[in-house]
């Protein structure tokens, strides 16, 4: 009997053997990870009545999710995120401005694939895009994890989506996951471990294949999975030679992981899934989700035409050097329309600096863009780029839910980057080829 | 397996009900998240953006009733402790997203899939909800629902996953200075 990629990842967590579906057990993950929410599950580690994190080397640190703080309260929170990560001598942390968590873990290869990470976000699925194992857990589940290295797991089912064929022009990743969402819903891959197969996702671009397990978690799924490839292996034994500095109160010179792929894990050919999947890419059009859920998805199409007031090009999701490439392209020698703000927030610092590099950043403002400091941006609704009632975002992120940019009487649209610069331009919702 | 005792005595309340795809956002605003961190206040906050009236009008020991995939979203744990800290009792769905269906289990709140009592109920009907039979009653119907595993019940039993995780590694109460946010 076969085993699932999930399977495969969890009894390798927990220590066993193998492990099957429906099966619950203590998984010790090689990296826990949290956020601005950190000084939050320090409060809440400090009530279990244990001084010291067990391996502070399984931790990882970004604060991205209201970077530079906004308020007095935001800083006051951040203060105590760094004293906890200068007390408890927490090397891989991330200070503000160096990007999305989900980004600059994969940056640094702080995980590697077949690894398990589980993070205080829901995004962590996002780890898929490697083949490691990626779940969205509690705060307090993370500090029970900073108390004792393991927590209680129940193995998933697993969802086969093979996707065959290739995307078409101005079709993305993005596109693809708007629609699987719309056809399958929100609760369609619920509680489960979605594995993508087949040629379109191998022929994906690293960049790319980082969309889909991210926006896995609009579909319920536990964690979701993408083989790795070659590509996977030399981007993350790049990433461990670049790797971002280290702040100068932590140790120095961690010895890099040279076999990257030595825990890669894939699915037996006869493994058992609850249910299989195909699509065809050559039927995917771009797609657009209307407000205020994510599988409210249609062609682009049918959106189009709606008048916009801002445009939000970034996230984990899509803030990323090849979205921005996509973007700039539909910006390039254009203006951003009358009435319309177009926010461009770069997912990580290296993204950033290599688009200057290559000119987009220069598109972007030659073309009225405002830029903001990597990191979560207006996503979640915390600052830069809230909403004013009756206003209407088209935006890169993965999640229109109502208030969710911070004005519930606001409409946030989701869209691939390219739909999102053209809609900038246009001042409604719009297709860029025909721009 | 751990000692923690795994009974926990049937509870009865009043009936809120909401419809599918309630996610966490409309529990509670992302805008708050890093700000509020006192229980009254973050309770002062749940359902903002589903429905203004319930932190007004909830009592303590009150049942929410939902449908499919109720808590879909981010995984902010407030979206569970507003509920908590107002006193809600237990929630019924017909699904739950599957990061809120932990962070409830681990605040020691209970949650119980079951459609059909969902379906049957109307807002304001008194239920009772017995997990030693796995059995809801309304207006003297039973309807089963599939048993919690023995862990989720555990950590429930325990008063949430802070005082399981105590109890794993020995810790008494008398042990810890402070319980306040977060804690069982």
């Amino acid at each position: 009997m076969g085993y699932t990629f999930a399977e495969k990842a969890l009894a390798r967590a927990a220590g066993l053997p193998s492990a099957v579906a429906g099966q619950v057990v203590d998984a010790r993950p090689d990296i826990v990870l949290s956020h601005d929410n950190t000084a939050a599950i320090a409060k809440i580690f400090r009530t279990i009545g244990v001084e010291r994190v067990l391996i502070p080397d399984r931790l990882a640190i970004a604060l991205d999710h209201a970077v530079p703080a906004p308020t007095p309260q935001h800083a006051q929170n951040h203060a105590e995120v760094r004293k906890f990560v200068r007390e408890q001598g927490i090397q891989h942390f991330f200070e503000v401005g160096r990007g999305i968590c989900h980004q600059v873990l994969s940056e640094a290869a702080v995980i590697l694939p077949g690894q398990l990470i589980l993070g205080a976000d829901s995004h962590t699925t996002h780890y898929g895009w490697m083949g490691a194992f990626g779940a969205g857990i509690g705060r307090t589940e993370v500090a029970a994890l900073w108390a004792t290295g393991e927590l209680w797991l129940r193995v998933p089912e697993s969802m086969k989506i093979t996707v065959t064929g290739r995307l078409g022009k101005g079709v993305t990743a993005k596109d693809l996951c708007l629609y699987i969402i719309g056809r399958l819903g929100a609760d369609g891959g619920l509680y489960q471990s979605i594995e993508f197969h087949g040629e379109a996702i191998e022929n994906l671009s690293l960049e790319s294949r980082m969309v889909i397990p991210n926006m896995m978690a609009e579909f319920g799924a536990k964690n979701a999975y993408l083989p790795p490839d070659q590509a996977v292996f030399d981007y993350l034994a790049e990433a461990l030679r670049r790797r971002v500095p280290t702040p100068p109160h932590t140790a120095e010179g961690e010895t890099p992981r040279q076999d990257v792929s030595a825990l890669a894990l894939y699915p037996d050919a006869d493994a058992r899934y609850a249910s299989s999947h195909t699509f065809a890419a050559e039927d995917i059009p771009p797609m657009v989700s209307g407000p205020h859920r994510v599988d409210a998805s249609a062609p682009l199409d049918h959106f189009r035409g709606k008048a916009v007031q801002q445009a939000f090009l970034g996230t984990c999701t899509n803030g990323r050097l090849e979205d921005l490439a996509l973007a700039a392209e539909v910006i390039r020698g254009r203006s951003v329309a009358s009435g319309v703000r177009l926010i461009v927030i770069p997912a990580s610092a290296w993204v950033l600096k290599e688009a200057m590099q290559r000119g987009y950043i220069q598109d972007f403002i030659e073309a009225g863009a405002v830029i903001g400091v990597p990191g979560c941006g207006p996503c979640m609704g915390n600052h830069l780029g809230i909403l004013a009632p009756g206003e209407v975002c088209i935006s890169t992120a993965n999640r229109n839910f109502k208030g969710r940019m911070g004005q519930p009487e606001a409409e946030i649209y989701l869209a691939n980057p390219a739909v999102v610069a053209a809609s900038a331009v246009a001042g409604v919702i719009m297709d860029p080829q025909e721009l | 397996m751990d000692k923690t005792p795994s009974s926990i005595p049937p509870i009865s309340g009043r009936a809120w009900k909401y419809g599918d795809g309630v996610n966490t956002d409309v529990i509670f605003p992302g805008k708050y998240t890093y700000t509020l961190r006192e229980p009254a206040e973050i309770a002062a906050h749940a359902l903002e953006d589903l429905d203004p009236q319930f932190a007004a009008q909830a009592q303590p020991g009150d049942i929410i009733l939902a449908g499919k995939n109720w808590g879909n979203g981010s995984s902010r744990e407030q979206a569970v402790t507003c509920l908590k800290y107002k006193g809600i009792a237990a929630i019924v769905a017909k699904s739950f997203g599957r990061i809120y269906f932990r962070n409830g289990i681990n605040q020691g709140l209970l949650l119980i899939t079951c459609a059909e009592a969902v379906d049957a109920a109307q807002p304001g009907d008194i239920l009772t909800i017995d997990t030693a039979q796995s059995v809801i009653l309304l207006r003297g119907h039973p309807y089963p629902f599939p048993p919690l595993s023995p862990t989720a019940l555990s950590i429930i039993a325990a008063g949430g996953l802070v005082q399981h995780v105590r109890n794993k590694l020995g810790i008494t109460r008398s042990d810890v200075v402070a319980v306040s946010e977060g804690g069982g």
